[in-house]
Order: C-alpha cells, then sequence, then structure tokens
C-alpha cells in the first residue's frame, strides 16, 4: 500500500508520507525522532510526525534573571518560533499552553532559582503542530535530563462535519473539520494536562475524542520508550 | 544567560596550536568542515550543516505593489535570526551587534551581487510583484554562521518554486501548484561566503573558524564570491590590518572553496529533484539517519478506536450532571452588570485600622452613588432599592453623606456598621445581598 501511494508525487505533497482515507480504524502518522542533535543546548530533540516537524532545543536548569526568580522553584520558559514571519499571538498562546504543560510535570521544586528554557522551532507544518511541539518539547526535556514525574504526549483529533473522528490529522484534514481538538496527556493514568480546541462539539464527542487521545498516547509512549530503550540499552 | 568567558588557559592553548599549524578538530588551514544539505518536503525549505554549525532556510513568496521607484522589480527580503536555541547568550535583546553585522552582510551578499533577476518577478508593472522572502535560523552556533547561512539562502532560492502566474491584456491568473506545475526562480549566479580568521595580527589565517577559535581570533575577512571567480562581498572586520597580497591570496583560496562547495549544492539539488520526480520518498524524515541510537522511526500506527463510543457513554453517565447555576444577571446602571454573587471575604473580622477606614469610607460612596443614579435601573428581588433600608438597620439613625476625604471620626462609625456586613471587600453590593439571605 505505501508503494501506490508514492507513485504520485503530487498527491503526496499534501497527503504526507502515511494518510489514507482514515475511517473508523483511525492510525497515526509515521512518526521519528531525533535527540541531542544540538552541541549547544543542553537537550535538543526533533520531532517528526508525517511531514509536520518541529525541533527543541532545551537549556536548564541554569542562570536565572533576578526579576524573574522564584524563590523556591525553577521558573520554566517556553520560546516558540514560526518558521516564516515574526512571531505573534498565536504562538504565544501556543507557549502558554505548552508551559503550562511542563510546569505540570517537571520537578521544578528541585532546582529552586534557576530557569528552565524550552526553545521551539517549526520546522514544517503539516497539520497537529502543537501535538507535535508538546512530544518534541517531552523529548528534548528527556535529553537534558530535566527531572519530571511523568513524560507527556500531545494528540490531536479532528472532528469532520458527519462526526467521523480522525487522529492526527493533516492540515487539509483540519482545515475541513468541524473542531479539531488537542489534548496532552501524562503518562503515568493517562491523565489530561492541557486540552485546547477550536470548534464546535458536543460532550459527548468530547469525551470521545479523550477516549480516542488516550489510546492513541499509548502508542505515543510506546514510542518514547523504544526510542529511549535504543539509546540507553547497553546492547 | 551570560556567556560563558573564555578561560586564559584555552585561549593560550588555541593560539600555541594556531601557531604550530594545529586546529583542536584535526583539520588542515584551509580546510571546510562537513557540509550536509538536507530538503524539506515544501519548496524552498532546506537546513545546511556545516560542522555543527545548523541553519534552516525558507523562501516563501507573496504578491505585493512593487516599491514607487522600483516599479518593475520583484522585492527580495532577508531575514536571519539567531534563535535562543543556538547559544545561551542568544537572548532577545543581547545579540543586537552581531544580528545586525550578519543581516546586512547576507543582503549585501545576496541582494547587490543581483544574483536573482528581479525584473522577472515582475508580474504587472507597477501593480503587483512578487515579493520573495528568504527567513533563515540559526539552530546551534559553532562557528562561521555567515557561510553556512549564505549557503542555506543560495539553497533555499535555487530550490524555491513560485506559483506560475500568466497575464492576458488586463487579467492575470495565478495557478496553484495543482493546475499548473510552479515555476523556479530565475537565478544568474550562486554567491557563496567563505570567511577568514586572522590570528597574531594577520600572521596566521584560517579557512572556516569554528566557535572556539572565533573567540580567539583578531579579525575576520569575509569574501563572497562565485563560481566565475567573480568577488561580490568583500568585508574585513576586527580592525586587523592586511597586506595586499594577503587579501589576494585570500580571494584564490575562495575561489576554489567555492567552486567545491557549488558543486556540492548543485549535486545535493540534483538528486533532491531525483527523488521528487521519481515519487520516492523526500523530506527531513528520510534524512534522519537510521543507523544512529538517539534517531528512531515508527511507521504508521492503527488505533483502535472501537470501543471510544461506549467508553465516552460510561463517563458521561457517571458524571455528575453540572451544579446548578443561577446567572440572572443583575442590570445596575447601562454599562454595569453583575453576575453570581461572588465569595463570601474570608478574611474574617478585621479590627479597626487606618487603612479599612478609607476602604470603608470609598466603598461607603460607591453604594451611595449607585443609589443616587438610581433611575432607569432594572432589579430582580435585590439591589439598590433596598440599599437605604438597610443603612437604616444600622446602628447609625441618621443618614450620613460620605466623600473619601470625609474626616475620619465620621467614617468610623460608619465602619462598624459595614462590619457587619461582614467587613470591606470589593464589593460592597453583594456584601448587603448577602446580609439579605441571612435576613
Amino acid at each position: 500500500m505505501e508503494e501506490e501511494m508514492h507513485t504520485d508525487a503530487k498527491i503526496r505533497a499534501e497527503s504526507g508520507t502515511g494518510s489514507s482515507p482514515r475511517g473508523p480504524g483511525c492510525s497515526l502518522r509515521h512518526f521519528a525522532c531525533e535527540q541531542n542533535l544540538l552541541s549547544r543546548p543542553d537537550g535538543s530533540a526533533s520531532f517528526l510526525q508525517g511531514d509536520t516537524s518541529v525541533l527543541a532545543g532545551v537549556y536548564g536548569p541554569a542562570e536565572v534573571k533576578v526579576s524573574k526568580e522564584i524563590f523556591n522553584k525553577a521558573t520554566l520558559e517556553v520560546i516558540l518560533r514560526p518558521k516564516i514571519g515574526l512571531p505573534g499571538v498565536a504562538e504565544k498562546s501556543r507557549e502558554r499552553l505548552i508551559r503550562n504543560t511542563c510546569e505540570a510535570v517537571v520537578l521544578g521544586t528541585l532546582h529552586p532559582r534557576t530557569s528552565i528554557t524550552v526553545v521551539l522551532q517549526v520546522v514544517s507544518d503539516a497539520g497537529s503542530l502543537l501535538a507535535c511541539c508538546l512530544n518534541a518539547a517531552c523529548m528534548a526535556l528527556v535529553d537534558a535530563g530535566v527531572p519530571m514525574r511523568a513524560l507527556f504526549c500531545g494528540v490531536t483529533c479532528a472532528l469532520d462535519s458527519d462526526g467521523t473522528l480522525v487522529l492526527d490529522p493533516t492540515s487539509k484534514q483540519e482545515k475541513e473539520a468541524r473542531a479539531v481538538l488537542t489534548f496532552a496527556l501524562d503518562s503515568v493514568e493517562r491523565k489530561l494536562l492541557m486540552s485546547s480546541t477550536k470548534g464546535l462539539y458536543s460532550d459527548t464527542e468530547l469525551q470521545q475524542c479523550l477516549a480516542a487521545a488516550q489510546a492513541a498516547s499509548q502508542h505515543v509512549f510506546r514510542f518514547y520508550r523504544e526510542s529511549l530503550q535504543r539509546r540507553y540499552s547497553k546492547s | 544567560m551570560k556567556e560563558t568567558p573564555l578561560s586564559n588557559c584555552e585561549r593560550r592553548f588555541l593560539l600555541r596550536a594556531i601557531e604550530e599549524k594545529k586546529r583542536l578538530d584535526g583539520r588542515q588551514t584551509y580546510d571546510y568542515r562537513n557540509i550536509r544539505i538536507s530538503f524539506g518536503t515544501d519548496y524552498g525549505c532546506c537546513i545546511v550543516e556545516l560542522g555543527k554549525t545548523r541553519v534552516l532556510g525558507q523562501v516563501s513568496c507573496e504578491l505585493v505593489s512593487p516599491k514607487l521607484n522600483r516599479a518593475t522589480e520583484g522585492i527580495l527580503f532577508f531575514n536571519l535570526e539567531l534563535s535562543q536555541m543556538a547559544a545561551p547568550a542568544f537572548e532577545p535583546g543581547r545579540q543586537s551587534d552581531l544580528l545586525v553585522k550578519l543581516n546586512r552582510l547576507l543582503e549585501r551578499c545576496l541582494r547587490n551581487s543581483k544574483c536573482i533577476d528581479t525584473e522577472s518577478l515582475c508580474v504587472v508593472a507597477g501593480e503587483k510583484v512578487w515579493q520573495i522572502r528568504v527567513d533563515l535560523h540559526l539552530f546551534n552556533h559553532d562557528g562561521n554562521i555567515i557561510d553556512a547561512a549564505s549557503i542555506a539562502a543560495i539553497v533555499a532560492l535555487c530550490h524555491f518554486r513560485r506559483p506560475d502566474v500568466s497575464v492576458q491584456g488586463d487579467e492575470v491568473t495565478l495557478y496553484t501548484p495543482e493546475e499548473r506545475d510552479p515555476v523556479p526562480l530565475s537565478i544568474h549566479h550562486m554567491p557563496i561566503c567563505v570567511s577568514f580568521a586572522f590570528f597574531q595580527q594577520g600572521t596566521y589565517l584560517l579557512v572556516d573558524p569554528n566557535e572556539r577559535e572565533e573567540r580567539v581570533m583578531d579579525g575576520l575577512l569575509v569574501i563572497a564570491m562565485n563560481k566565475h571567480r567573480e568577488i561580490c562581498t568583500i568585508q574585513s572586520s576586527g580592525g586587523i590590518m592586511l597586506l595586499k597580497d594577503q587579501v589576494l591570496r585570500c580571494s584564490k583560496i575562495a575561489g576554489v572553496k567555492v567552486a567545491e562547495i557549488t558543486e556540492l549544492i548543485l549535486k545535493a539539488l540534483e538528486n533532491d529533484q531525483k527523488v521528487r520526480k521519481e515519487g520516492g520518498k523526500f523530506g527531513f524524515a528520510e534524512s534522519i539517519a537510521n543507523q544512529r541510537i538517539t534517531a528512531f522511526k515508527m511507521e504508521k500506527a492503527p488505533i483502535d478506536t472501537s470501543d471510544v463510543e461506549e467508553k465516552a457513554e460510561e463517563i458521561i453517565a457517571e458524571a455528575e450532571p453540572p451544579s446548578e447555576v443561577v446567572s440572572t444577571p443583575v442590570l445596575w446602571t447601562p454599562g454595569t452588570a453583575q453576575i453570581g454573587e461572588g465569595v463570601e471575604n474570608s478574611w474574617g473580622d478585621l479590627e479597626d485600622s487606618e487603612k479599612e477606614d478609607d476602604e470603608g469610607g470609598g466603598d461607603q460612596a460607591i453604594i451611595l452613588d449607585s443609589i443616587k443614579m438610581d433611575t432607569g435601573v432594572e432589579v430582580s428581588g435585590i439591589g439598590s432599592q433596598d440599599a437605604p433600608i438597610i443603612l437604616s438597620d444600622s446602628e447609625e439613625e441618621e443618614m450620613i453623606i460620605l466623600e473619601p476625604d470625609k474626616n475620619p471620626k465620621k467614617i468610623r462609625t460608619q465602619t462598624t456598621s459595614a462590619k457587619q456586613e461582614k467587613a470591606p471587600s470589593k464589593k460592597p453590593v453583594k456584601r448587603r445581598k448577602k446580609k439579605r439571605a441571612a435576613n
């Protein structure tokens, strides 16, 4: 099935490396992650979901400006830069969402009066950008060795006009969807850390999307585990 | 974050090594680091790695009105950003000198050399031209940013395809990529910057300095050249004094290096084009090496969402219904509405204090004002109508009109009644309602 999709480059350009029409059997796109690819930051990770790619760099725990210092925990800062143009309000709002997620899991009290900076750069955007940013941030924090109480992952669901649920939508699917919901889930009990939604949906649909995201997060956490096992195992 | 200072012994070590013609990474004096170019899925996106220095380049285009004094030429815009992840010292306010210098050099190299044909970017003279925007982001700073950035810029420009446009008389048709294949930019030549670092007042020189070598260098000479051995830009900074034959020698070396780099770029562009034409996999996902232990890939994973609906039903059935919210809004005056009653003041009884007096006085004043502006106020059940009644409940018989700067004695007496109504709070009207509820 993969070969069929690759014969026509034009269609591929919009559908990405792994999306056939997804029905009740939803699927996540092809994932790839590379850690420690930059030499200057303490931790760095590049996370790819289909054609969406985000690069994250983490500095920390490091020196903090006295004005931003918190006496009993680390100051967490998230910076998100778009690929084209200057950062705007959408980036600021995403930064806040990611920061809230990170603050919930990072054990800041172990490093008081320090700063942990997460810098995210959008390398290419082909749908599910916020989820990809969350995943890249988590992998970069792990690479930097920042103490956390759990790992977290981001999953995006899109609901189209007839109520079909699509996980990990491409930009075309996001544009045509009635509602797009992004959830950040933690790895210990799959609890919800952050949710950001856009569009119209009922509360039943919300619970369905959340349940689907929890099922998808199993795969993402398995991916994290396998990629870290590959890196740290002795064989 | 402040830049970590370079220790004296490290500085001395580097300089001594350079005097002995040795470099820390084992390169020769005129050797470049490994250059690796990878392309993304959209046209005009590339990442260039010069050793560990990594730059992302992206080209985008837009139809705009041309500049007034250049009505038939397109517009080129270059922007190099030093991302905060590139070095701990790169903070938004701090890198201005370096940033301006790099941006200016890049502009001179690419714009003033006229490597892009701007006349071909004109669609309708005087009305619509293409604005080509090149955004470069530095991801990792390991020296020689300008070389990496210039390579990224020219590669991205060569790789980019703009939408096709046709003009028939007065009609301009812009074709989407699906309708007609996008068209490459018309590029005359490829200028590439080569940097030379000088040490010990020009005695020793190194090509492609890395970050440590840049820290100890005396001066930098940047020559932008194309493969036809034409110098596009030349800049010497740092205040070193160079002899004429030194500069000529550097330009000869630059000629050789530029030829090699141009060949590499053309080969990379050709490879990418071949892969796209044959329908193979392209993009950043493919350029992640499979053999590295720090890289991991997972193919498309199907998710079983069949039990999602049952789970959702379960959760909704078990969940408590949302609590009753009485949300009758109260409109005090046109433009001032209130929903809800707020929470009870949890500070408890406060002793008389100056601050409290002022607050009490202020609050009272507000209440009285609202009573005065009574006309046309919609009230449901409770409201300012009752305020005079409550006032009479207080220990004070007489009606005291308060102003915030009134003498404290009067205010204090009024405050005791205020305290009865559960201590001054920011919303005095709500307090009144609470008292009514208690009654």
